[in-house]
């Protein structure tokens, strides 16, 4: 006699078998779809040309200027949240140690901040940029983004340091080294895999939100060349292209597309490797 | 109004506790009154009276969660890290008051050496685990850091198993290498105590027993406190042995007399199931 729990076995394995592959079809439908349609525009000119007089009615041109603006925008971004996450981060492994309430609390806020859908940070950039009289640039997109960010920054930083045994802290006070020194010096080389995974986590995030700068970046043909100078971004390059009705540059969006996820790809599978490199410092 | 800050905040050890020790051949270093801690509102610690002395073991002896542990991170106040700690009494070492507000806890922690229950070696190399003990004492010259380095790992007997790989990473120690480092990191700073939280409780017995051999020798030069739960450890160690129950000091004594005659039924039941 067969066992009942043979039956139930088969039934969960299809279930849960059926659903993993439903997703990885879903993705790899997402990617197929973008290259399918955007390999055959893709060329050398449309990645190595800002748009020429006539581009967005089919003509010659290509997209560096969001290629370029996207890069500017994610480096000052990234730049800025680790300038504001590791500290924080930090803060919440050594002085808050000792109050393991606000540690909670601080968390909470942080995973609140990570869930505000974006398009509430650009309504928030865009005042904070009005207030500052600042114009639609670089700059504003910059600052946007990186609010955008950080939260997912801090937080993930915030992870790979509560694998940090509370022993460690606890010989180094006891050695006399006072936290923030902890924090700088220990913490941060302990988890070093971590903050680097954290930073293209949030680098990632930062490159292929579109709804953060919609208002802040503003959008140009030219490749900016101060921080006071409206910049173009790749999300923003799709989503322009993609409401045309001319075939040529619908195309083009789709190969815009292309480089973004190849761009998003590269950063995801680098953090893996980094994060491998990384450990040879760590304690076990 | 000044007196009682005197006697706040400056030494106020008993003369007559001082003369009788010495009158014993006694040299005490710390000087516990009446200490009380909670957590919370659970007190850990209920009216501590105990004297360290100075050079030799004295052994924290008890079952797990007795407040053996706590007690020693209130010499080092490293009971300070954690939340929502109250403590009362006073804990007097060289003339002032540990718990006192104006306390240097750096230096405090400096002249206290803690060796803790799983070793934590700082991440980095073997050799930094040390230079980052010296940098603390000042001493920054290359050349010195690398006498001394060489020195303590030769004190703790770890230097002929890692001369050839001080730049490799501290954490690729077996745990007792581990443990050892730390002692010599410990060393390094140059303290007048050792504080040990159950030392050899994550090593295997021959690595348990190269720490306890080093901690035999040690004891002719520094005052070390061991905390511990084995019977048979404080039996090969202890020059003094305090029983502690439930955050109460039961009984203290000379280990001939706490073990050979011991005063409470408490103690009487942990000495014969620990056999």
């Amino acid at each position: 006699m067969r066992n009942k729990k043979n039956i139930e076995e088969s039934i969960a394995k299809i279930v849960m078998g059926s659903f993993t592959m439903l997703i990885v079809i879903v993705l790899f439908s997402i990617l197929a779809g973008i290259f399918v349609k955007g390999l055959p525009a893709l060329n050398w000119a449309i990645v190595s040309q800002v748009p020429k007089g006539g581009y967005y009615f089919g003509k010659e041109g290509g997209i560096l200027n969001a290629i370029l603006g996207t890069a500017y925008l994610a480096a000052g971004a990234s730049l800025l949240a680790v300038i504001i996450s590791v500290p924080t981060a930090l803060y919440i492994h050594t002085y808050l140690f000792s109050h393991p309430r606000w540690q909670k609390r601080v968390r909470l806020w942080l995973d609140v901040l990570w869930g505000v859908p974006p398009i509430v940070y650009g309504a928030f950039g865009f005042n904070l940029m009005l207030f500052m009289g600042w114009p639609t640039s670089l700059l504003a997109a910059i600052v946007t983004v990186s609010f955008l960010i950080s939260p997912v920054m801090i937080r993930a930083m915030d992870e790979s340091l509560q694998q940090v045994s509370p022993g460690l802290f606890e010989s180094a006070i006891s050695l006399g080294f006072y936290k923030g020194e902890i924090g700088y010096r220990f913490l941060l080389k302990q988890t070093l895999p971590g903050v680097a995974t954290a930073f293209l986590l949030a680098l990632g995030k930062g490159i292929g939100d579109t709804a953060s700068v919609l208002f802040t970046a503003g959008y140009t043909d030219y490749i900016p060349e101060s921080l006071k100078e409206p910049v173009a971004t790749l999300p923003l390059a799709v989503f322009f292209q993609l409401s045309s009705p001319i075939p040529e540059v619908k195309a083009r969006a789709y190969a815009a597309a292309v480089v973004l996820t190849i761009i998003i790809l590269v950063i995801s599978i680098l953090s893996r490797l980094i994060s491998k490199k990384l450990s040879k410092n760590k304690v076990e | 109004m000044s007196n009682s800050k005197i006697n706040k905040n400056k030494a106020f050890i008993d003369q007559e506790i001082v003369r009788k020790d010495e009158a014993k051949g006694l040299q005490n270093l710390i000087y516990v009154k009446d200490l009380s801690l909670w957590h919370g509102k659970q007190q850990t610690l209920n009216n501590i009276e105990l004297n360290i002395r100075d050079k030799g073991i004295t052994v924290l002896l008890g079952p797990s969660g007795c407040g053996k542990t706590t007690l020693l991170k209130t010499f080092n106040r490293l009971s300070d890290i954690y939340a929502d700690i109250r403590t009362e009494g006073a804990i007097y070492f060289e003339g002032n008051n540990i718990l006192s507000r104006e306390t240097d806890v750096y230096d405090l922690r400096q002249k206290m050496g803690l060796l803790s229950q799983r070793p934590q070696p700082l991440p980095g190399t073997i050799a930094e685990n040390i230079r980052y003990a010296l940098q603390l004492k000042g001493i920054n010259a290359r050349s010195e850091q690398d006498d001394r380095i060489e020195y303590y790992l030769k004190k703790v007997a770890l230097w002929d198993e890692v001369k050839e790989r001080l730049k490799s990473p501290a954490g690729k120690l077996s745990i007792g290498q581990q443990q050892r480092l730390c002692l010599a990191r410990g060393l390094a700073i140059e303290p007048r105590v050792i504080l040990a939280d159950e030392p050899t409780s994550a090593l295997d017995p021959i690595s348990s027993r190269r720490i306890e051999e080093q901690f035999k020798e040690l004891s002719q030069d520094f005052a070390i406190v061991l905390v511990t739960h084995i019977l048979r450890q404080a039996k090969r160690l202890a020059d003094y042995v305090a029983f502690m129950y439930f955050g109460k000091l039961v009984e203290k004594g000379k280990p001939e007399v706490v073990f050979e005659d011991p005063k409470t039924e408490t103690l009487k039941e942990y000495l014969m199931v620990g056999h």
